[in-house]
């Protein structure tokens, strides 16, 4: 078998991240990759197709079913955890805390299956952080709206300027040592108790 | 929080767990000196491996899954002690709506009484196996789960082979009563509230109950990473000590409304908190209208429900014998046996004034009705511990156990 004729099975249920795996496994050479979105039948899958490595997240609430399939299966060529050696401490680690898992089928040489569950780890961490960002940019956005919307108010009920609305809640936020998002919700929740928001 | 030894403990959101999220919530916990942080997780495999690589010390476990890893059964594997169990009972076999109305035709149904309900599912399965049919699929929550074990029991007593004439598969128990509902299914064996889910959804019906098939069997244990475990003694007796006080206070009626609301938050369960109930009261909506009352249905506290009997070890160890998932060893079953440490519970629990039984081990099966043994204090009873067939577990002959019940599985 040459170095990647390896056949990869990846089981991910979040289909953005199971196709940033599949190039990042192309770009290295690996062209038999499978993906799979739903463990309900897979069992056929791995079946027919007998993957070499299978990679799941770890989010997946099916890998133990996945392993009862393992379990079950009456050949040879039965997957075991990654690193069942144990004696790669750190690399069970970096893929637990990343959030993925891989399957090799016994006896197969670890360090041609390590590169792959290296670049799983990667990807995964890209992105968990890709997602973070757009999360933060998410709430950036929202905090600005808060904003503005307790700066209407702040102009509309104490007839202040923009520009004073603004001082005002960045000067609250700095005494109090909050986000200025956060002493905008406050002052619109306070309004719309009182009333007199919009 | 100050001064207090952090232990992280994870838990799979079922209702067995609990003992442990009690122990943190009522106090029992930072009475020890403890301040548990738990941590709710998506699979068993998950669990093992976090308990593996460090994240967890301690964990709401299967119990047969720390014996699978201490004999090397599962995919990864991580030594394992069980200092403590966390009840007995507590899990149902419910069936699809169809398998139920088929069933009904076979004549009146015993509800819940294992030998009536599986005739009439034995002579479904010959219909279908006659029409072509494909075998009925029943889901169990993990391959090494008490789940696999009283299922596959209460099958092969009742004549059905549960590798031939069915097919077992794994589901993650909050999909249970949707994959039953979709067909994907037939039906399954899982711990509560997700019986009673299909039930009040009116996709199924509850067959039979684990406190049936064999009353007052083990369920769920909290598993130890064993190198911790070494290290840390102190910490695992506090730990065993706080849980054994939250399943007391679990097991109390008085306690019962706020438990339910407890488990039933976003954090733990995230459900109705009317669904749980009916674990604590036994009184069990079979669906369809009837509501059977269930002796011992899940029992936190009393009969020495916490105890880590090594005879409970040894007949799981049997079990995974008999259908090929180990191979019978006497090394193997030594193994199994001492995953279970009454030692640990009883040097824990002695400074509580406990009843704790005197000896490791017990025949099972042998109790018809409720029995004074020997213990720390008097007034401990147990049982009546019955397997569903009468038939008798003596962990002083496991092996003559085994042959015997190969033997009868080899007619099925």
């Amino acid at each position: 078998m040459a170095a990647n004729d390896l056949k990869i099975l990846v089981l991910d249920e979040n289909a953005l991240r199971a196709s940033i795996i599949e190039s990042g496994l192309r770009q290295a050479g690996h062209d038999n990759v499978t993906i799979i979105n739903e463990v309900f039948g897979a069992a056929r899958t791995i079946e027919t197709l007998k993957p070499d490595v299978i990679v799941i997240d770890l989010q997946n609430p099916n890998r133990d079913m996945l392993e009862s399939m393992f379990q079950l299966s009456r050949s040879v060529r039965r997957p075991i955890a990654m690193f069942v050696d144990r004696s790669d401490q750190t690399a069970i680690e970096r893929a637990v805390d990343a959030g993925v898992s891989a399957y090799v089928v016994d006896g197969l040489r670890q360090e041609r299956v390590k590169p792959i569950l290296d670049m799983a780890i990667s990807r995964f961490n890209a992105f968990s952080r890709m997602q973070r960002e757009l999360e933060e940019a998410k709430s950036e956005l929202e905090g600005r709206k808060l904003v503005d919307r307790a700066k209407a108010i702040l102009m509309k009920s104490r007839g202040m300027s923009e520009e004073e609305a603004y001082k005002l809640l960045r000067k609250t936020a700095m005494n109090q040592n909050r986000k200025i998002g956060e002493i905008a919700q406050s002052l619109i929740t306070a309004a719309s108790l009182l009333g007199d928001d919009e | 929080m100050t001064g207090l030894t952090e232990i992280t403990v994870g838990f799979m959101p079922l209702f067995d767990s609990a003992m442990i999220v009690i122990a943190q919530e009522k106090g029992f916990a930072a009475d020890e000196g403890l301040f548990l942080r738990l941590v709710r997780e998506t699979s068993w495999a998950n669990i093992r491996d976090r308990l593996a690589v460090g994240h967890f010390e301690a964990a709401h476990m299967l119990a047969p899954m720390p014996i699978a890893s201490n004999l090397a059964l599962q995919t990864l594997n991580v030594d394992m002690i069980v200092p403590i169990a966390l009840g007995l009972g507590g899990n149902a076999v419910t069936i699809s709506n169809a398998v139920h109305d088929a069933m009904a035709t076979k004549g009146p149904l015993d509800i819940l009484k294992p030998a009536s309900v599986g005739a009439a599912l034995k002579s479904v399965i010959t219909d279908r196996a006659q029409t072509g049919a494909r075998p009925l699929r029943f889901a169990v929550v993990h391959f090494f789960s008490g789940h696999n074990y009283e299922l596959r029991y209460w099958l092969a007593g009742c004549g059905i082979s549960p590798d031939r004439d069915v097919e077992i598969v794994v589901v993650p128990p909050p999909l249970m009563a949707d994959a039953l509902a979709m067909g994907t299914i037939d039906g399954y064996c899982v711990g509560e509230p997700w019986n009673s889910l299909s039930v009040v959804r009116g996709t199924g019906h509850i067959a039979t109950v684990k406190a049936a098939i064999w009353q007052t069997s083990p369920e769920k244990v909290l598993g130890v990473e064993a190198r911790w475990a070494s290290h840390n003694m102190p910490a695992v007796e506090a730990l065993v000590r706080a849980v054994a006080r939250a399943a007391e206070w679990c097991g109390n009626p008085e306690n019962h409304q706020e438990l339910a609301a407890i488990m039933s938050a976003p954090d733990y369960l995230g459900l109705d908190a009317s669904l749980p109930m009916p674990a604590l009261t036994g009184r069990i909506n079979t669906g369809g209208g009837q509501v059977v009352d269930v002796a011992d249905f899940l029992i936190p506290f009393a009969k020495a429900a916490t105890f880590p009997w090594q005879s409970h070890g040894l007949w799981f160890y049997s079990q995974m014998v008999r259908w090929g998932h180990s191979a019978g060893s006497a090394e193997n079953q030594k193994r199994a046996q001492e995953t279970f440490r009454p030692d640990i519970y009883r040097r824990a629990v002695t400074p509580l004034g406990y009843a704790v039984p005197g000896a490791n081990m017990k025949v099972m099966g042998a109790l018809s009705r409720a029995d004074f043994v020997g213990a720390s204090r008097s007034g401990l009873a147990l049982g009546p511990d019955g397997f569903f067939d009468g038939r008798i577990f003596d962990p002083a002959a496991v092996e003559a156990y085994i042959a015997d019940l190969i033997a009868k599985d080899r007619t099925l």
